[in-house]
């Protein structure tokens, strides 16, 4: 009978044993190596039934079709966009993808977007090489204004975003901002300056602690206290990423 | 000759004062400092990113890419002139050779892994510090690694065999032997080895192992680093 | 840049920056000595997370032909690619000489170091001082951060043992490096009509103008203007006033540092 050798929710390090045995199968940043389960990430070994698996605490984005990202234009050509990641592989943004609107050869594309702006947009395609294919023509999927854009650790978004969009919508009620939460580790916000710097430090709160249970608790606490505000009951709507609420 | 008792009080099998910690550089997506005696490696880890000149690409895996220096008011002695020398050159190469075997990087093609060393201080032993620093700045960055690496210097000084010799060891008098090794964690296999001075087959076989032993301390001190990392703020896990 | 500028103007005009500070606050400063024991002297500087390292390394060499009953100075400085993402491998490049001029430049024109006293012989010897600047992490204002790391190494250098005309390293004096001035940088950055000191790398990225003001007693002794765009003689005169009501605060940090030889 194999035996699990670490706590489950536990931190891991890379090499380190997790368990030993040929019934438990190795998932995500982790590997066999003969009769035992080793972990290949630093992260927290997560033991489901027979499934060892890691979720990363660190790490760069790894692009995966469906995620909706914030880019950044990087580039503007006659026929699309070069948009900056935030992970080692830009992304194309071609015309025909951007917009429903006809446009006509030679047309200048940066009345569209422009170098240096932030877009919300869907990764419709990873090649093997890693090269990425956007679309903007979806619900919510739009060139971002005003606000600022900063950097999240992509291994901490879903607790950011929360059961459901429970977590950002926390946020989004105490301070009054809006924010959009890029799979990539790109976060927008734009409010009030003083309520920004509350949501941001509530954000980097999140980060920090992700791995330690009783967050939403925690951060709840922080952003009454910081804010004054009540924070009711979240209903569990449904979150939808790519929208302002 | 014989070598009855080390300089600095230490038995044969020991280090001297190990110490590390993980994510000091806030801007490198992974970092850590490693000390050992007074040798002391900064490792800062940069990617997967963007890899130019695009010739150096390749487009079935990541690349991993070393730059050892040694700060100029480091040594003992004269200042060292900054900028690369042959010596760092192969330090950097060989650190390089030492890390790449516990290494994925199959999932970053194009990419490059970049893994920039600096020591403020050093006390012989640089470039195994600077393994043991990266092998936690890489971990502290999330990439994807099979095992830890570590290492250390073992040898001989006339009679006896030793682990990590210091400056004044190296430059004794008499019969020695500087052998800087590395090894994966898991398997105790070597991915550095280099020799320096004289020594006889079974000599070398006896301090191979020598390190072998010792080094598990290395590998307790580089696991407490990343894991103390998380635990700093909030005095301890669920 | 031109959507990261506005954002930032407009918490300037409420007094707010990215991290909460007032324009003219500086973040944590933190100051620690012999922090290298080969070198020198050495210290470490942080305002924030901007690290710094530098080291001072003394040599014995012929002084200038033009000053022949001097010592003699000279200041590098390496902004490495470990620091930042922006900072690639290589020789050091303009922004990297500019910030080892300008912090040499301020030790020199304050006559920080009494360079006679670092004569050997009269036209023969002298006592060469090389300090190196390590940027360590990149969290904006490099070059204030590396100006008092400077002298921080400068104030915790002891001279080594000279015998027989050789220097034997490691074997150091009770006798202090002769400083007896302690200038210190100041830089300001207007970022369209406001002026705010102790940057952040997004600020660093936005501005308009600069100007390192650096003082010693009171007095100023290097001016420094960097960026694109211009200043007008009042905007200078405000962040000469900055800099030298500051300089002093900044100063005190020398004093509370941990690790002094």
């Amino acid at each position: 009978m194999g035996q699990i050798s670490v706590e489950n929710k536990s931190i891991v390090i890379p090499g380190e044993e997790l368990a030993s045995g040929m019934e438990f199968l190795p998932s995500f940043g982790t590997y066999r190596d003969r009769d035992k389960i080793v972990a290949s990430r630093l992260g927290l070994v997560s033991i489901d039934g027979k499934i060892i698996k890691i979720i990363p605490l660190a790490g760069k984005y790894n692009p995966k079709r469906g995620d909706v990202i914030i880019g950044k234009v990087e580039d503007v050509s006659y026929s699309g966009w070069r948009i900056n990641t935030n992970c080692a592989y830009p992304a194309m943004l071609s015309v025909k993808d951007a917009t429903s609107e006809f446009v006509g050869r030679g047309t200048d594309l940066t009345q569209f977007f422009d170098v240096d702006d932030y877009l919300v947009a869907k990764i419709v395609n990873v090649t093997s090489q890693k090269l990425i294919d956007l679309t903007m023509r979806g619900p919510g999927l739009r060139k971002l204004s005003g606000g600022r854009v900063i950097e999240v650790n992509t291994n901490k978004v879903p607790r950011i975003i929360g059961k459901q969009g429970s977590m950002v919508h926390m946020i989004k009620q105490a301070t009054d901002c809006k924010i959009v939460v890029g799979q990539n580790g790109l976060l927008w916000i734009l409010g009030e300056l003083k309520s920004e710097l509350i949501a941001i430090e509530a954000i980097r709160k999140i980060e920090q602690e992700s791995h330690l249970s009783g967050l939403t608790e925690r951060i709840k606490e922080f952003l009454e206290k910081a804010t004054g505000k009540k924070i009711e009951e979240f209903k569990g709507e449904q979150n939808d990423l790519s929208q302002e609420n | 000759m014989t070598y009855p008792k080390r300089i600095d009080g230490r038995k044969l099998n020991e280090t001297r004062e190990i110490e590390a910690k993980a994510g000091i550089i806030k801007r490198a997506d992974g970092s850590a400092m490693f000390r050992i005696g007074k040798t002391v490696a900064y490792a800062a880890v940069y990617g997967p990113r963007n890899l130019y000149p695009r010739f150096l690409q390749n487009p079935r895996e990541g690349i991993i890419r070393v730059n050892y220096a040694m700060m100029p008011f480091s040594s003992k002695g004269e200042r060292v002139r900054p900028g690369p020398s042959r010596r760092s050159k192969e330090i950097s190469m060989v650190t390089e050779k030492a890390l790449l075997p516990v290494l994925n990087l199959e999932e970053f093609p194009n990419a490059v892994v970049d893994v920039f060393i600096e020591l403020p201080q050093t006390d012989a032993g640089t470039r195994c510090a600077g393994i043991c620093a990266a092998s936690i700045a890489l971990a502290d960055a999330g990439i994807p690694m099979k095992d830890l690496v570590a290492a250390v210097s073992v040898g001989r000084v006339d009679d006896k065999i030793l682990v990590d010799l210091n400056y004044d060891e190296e430059a004794f008098e008499g019969k020695v032997a500087d052998i800087p090794i590395a090894i994966i964690q898991r398997t105790g296999e070597l991915s550095l080895l280099q020799m320096d001075g004289e020594i006889e087959k079974e000599q070398l076989i006896e301090a191979l192992k020598l390190g072998q032993e010792t080094i598990t301390k290395i590998f307790e001190v580089q696991k407490k680093a990343l894991k103390e990392k998380y635990h700093a703020e909030n005095g301890g896990e669920e | 840049m031109k959507q990261l500028k506005s954002q930032i103007t407009k918490g300037l005009e409420q007094d707010l920056r990215f991290d909460g500070r007032k324009p003219l606050d500086w973040r944590k400063i933190e100051v620690e000595y012999s922090i290298s024991k080969n070198a020198e002297g050495s210290a470490r500087v942080k305002f924030g997370d901007t690290e710094v390292l530098a080291g001072v390394k003394l040599s014995v060499g012929k002084p200038y032909p033009d000053t022949p009953e001097e010592g003699a100075l000279m200041v590098e400085a390496e902004l490495t690619p470990m620091s930042s993402p922006e900072f690639e491998t290589g020789p050091p490049d303009i922004k990297a000489i500019e910030l080892a001029r300008v912090v040499d430049r301020g030790i020199r024109e304050a006559k920080a170091i009494d360079m006679k006293k670092l004569c050997i012989e009269k036209g023969e010897k002298c006592w060469m001082v090389s300090i190196d600047v390590v940027t360590i992490n990149d969290a904006g204002n490099l070059l204030d951060v590396s100006a008092l790391a400077a002298l921080a190494a400068l104030k915790d250098t002891k001279m080594p043992k000279l015998e027989d005309e050789t220097v034997k390293y490691g074997e150091l004096t009770k006798e202090s490096l002769p400083l007896s001035k302690e200038p210190i940088a100041v830089t300001v950055l207007k970022i369209g009509k406001f002026l705010v000191v102790d940057p952040l790398v997004d600020e660093e990225e936005t501005y308009d103008a600069r100007l390192t003001v650096t003082v010693t007693d009171g007095s100023i002794c290097a001016l420094q203007k960097g960026g694109g765009g211009t200043l007008s003689i009042e905007d200078v005169q405000k962040m000469v006033e900055i800099g030298i009501e500051k300089a002093g605060d900044i100063r005190k940090h020398l004093g509370k540092a941990k690790g002094a030889k």
